[in-house]
């Protein structure tokens, strides 16, 4: 048994299957920054930090001729989203019930996976993690207010980009509003406006909830590095006579190693 | 270019399932090189041609563990029976049945188990391109 208890959970491996499947399903529909970025690990629970092959001088050194130098890291960030699911929803479903009630855990997988995009695309200055738009050195294009202003401020992003030396493809992260405002929307003649970005961009447009506005940027990787120590998981809390406590859980740290690869558009 | 990896139309799988079938081929294609190589060795009577193929079977061991590595990065069941089978004395099928019994057992106290309960989603990058 490892940290995530799994096995005192009063829980069917049917029901387990169902629960991981469900989770599954959610969060890679939401999990935006992962669909962006580099990926590497997962690593471990045990996996505390990222190395960023950086020192800090440690002065004054302990005795004379001697120089002293401190490695610098990046701490993981552990993220849990907690969730309760009724016991007897459970047993209905050990017996073939097709429709069991998962809305907690839905809603959990929502909440940690926007976490993720949220740490990702704008950084958490609590913890010293820089996110992509704020690293970015760039100004912010305008999206501008009619979403048939998006393809001028895209195309903009893209020479900036290109001037900068950073190849494609590209993509564009759009925040829930904006991103229904695409896919609404077709340009004079019919085109619809999400296949016009696409073709800008050369990459995907992605549906990224949590995201303020939108950013441009490549894809070409090397530019932006995600580090997993635990992927996803669910893990066992505690129960009692009606339901299940349970939580989504997963750490990872976030470093961004090209500023310049991507260009905020503001709302 | 053939395609013989997928077993099911690939327009039909997940991103994710095709770059796992790829990386199956992979270690396939790379066990064969391997086992190519090993067989030249033995009836290659000329020294400086056989240490060329020893250096080009290196290559293939280190293709092949990198194959292997990121496929049980994506199958913690998998992982966990290899960590019960792989750099381990003694009686391989005997630590084979153990590994497997544990993981079906959904008991892996044997390793570190940081994967076992994963949910494996990894990278979705190539899911979108």
């Amino acid at each position: 048994m490892n940290h995530l208890l799994r096995t005192l959970a009063p829980i069917s491996d049917s029901s387990w299957e169902l629960l991981d499947r469900e989770a599954r399903t959610r969060l890679t529909a939401v999990l935006a920054a992962r669909k962006l970025v580099d990926f590497a690990g997962p690593h471990g629970w045990e996996h505390s930090a990222t190395n960023l092959g950086r020192t800090t001088t440690v002065e004054p050194a302990l005795v004379d001729g001697l120089t002293a130098m401190q490695r610098k890291v990046l701490p993981l960030i552990e993220l849990r989203a907690d969730f309760a699911i009724r016991l007897s929803e459970l047993r209905d479903h050990d017996r073939g019930s097709p429709d069991a009630d998962l809305g907690e855990l839905d809603q959990a997988a929502h909440r940690i996976a926007v976490a993720e995009s949220i740490v990702v695309l704008h950084g958490w200055p609590e913890i010293g993690m820089a996110g992509i738009t704020e690293a970015s050195p760039h100004p912010a294009q305008p999206l501008g207010a009619d979403p048939e202003s998006y393809p001028r401020a895209v195309a903009a992003a893209v020479e900036l980009l290109l001037q900068n030396g950073v190849g494609g493809p590209y993509a564009l992260a759009l925040g829930s509003e904006h991103y229904t405002l695409v896919i609404e929307t077709a340009e004079h003649g019919g085109y619809p406006l999400r296949d016009h970005l696409r073709k800008i961009l050369n990459g995907p447009v992605v549906w990224s909830p949590g995201v303020k506005g939108a950013v441009a940027l490549s894809l070409r990787g090397g530019d932006f590095l995600s580090e997993s120590g635990q992927d996803f998981a669910i893990g066992y809390d505690r129960h009692d006579a009606d339901a299940v406590h349970l939580y989504l859980e997963e750490s990872f740290s976030f470093i961004v190693a090209t500023p310049e690869a991507a260009v905020p558009l503001s709302p | 270019m053939g395609f013989d990896q997928y077993h099911e139309p690939p327009d039909e799988l997940p991103a994710a399932t095709r770059t796992f079938a790829r990386l199956c081929a992979s270690l396939t294609e790379e066990a064969e090189a391997i086992g190519w190589y090993e067989q030249r060795l033995a009836v290659e009577a000329d020294a400086e041609a056989a240490a060329i193929m020893r250096d080009a079977q290196g290559e293939e061991f280190k293709h092949f563990s990198m194959d292997l590595e990121f496929l049980l990065r994506k199958t913690p069941a998998w992982r966990e029976i290899a960590k019960g089978v792989l750099f381990q004395p003694g009686d391989i099928v005997e630590h084979g049945e153990e590994a497997e019994a544990e993981v079906n057992a959904g008991d892996a106290s044997s390793g570190d188990a940081d994967t076992a309960g994963s949910l494996a989603i990894g990278s979705l990058k190539e899911a979108v391109r």
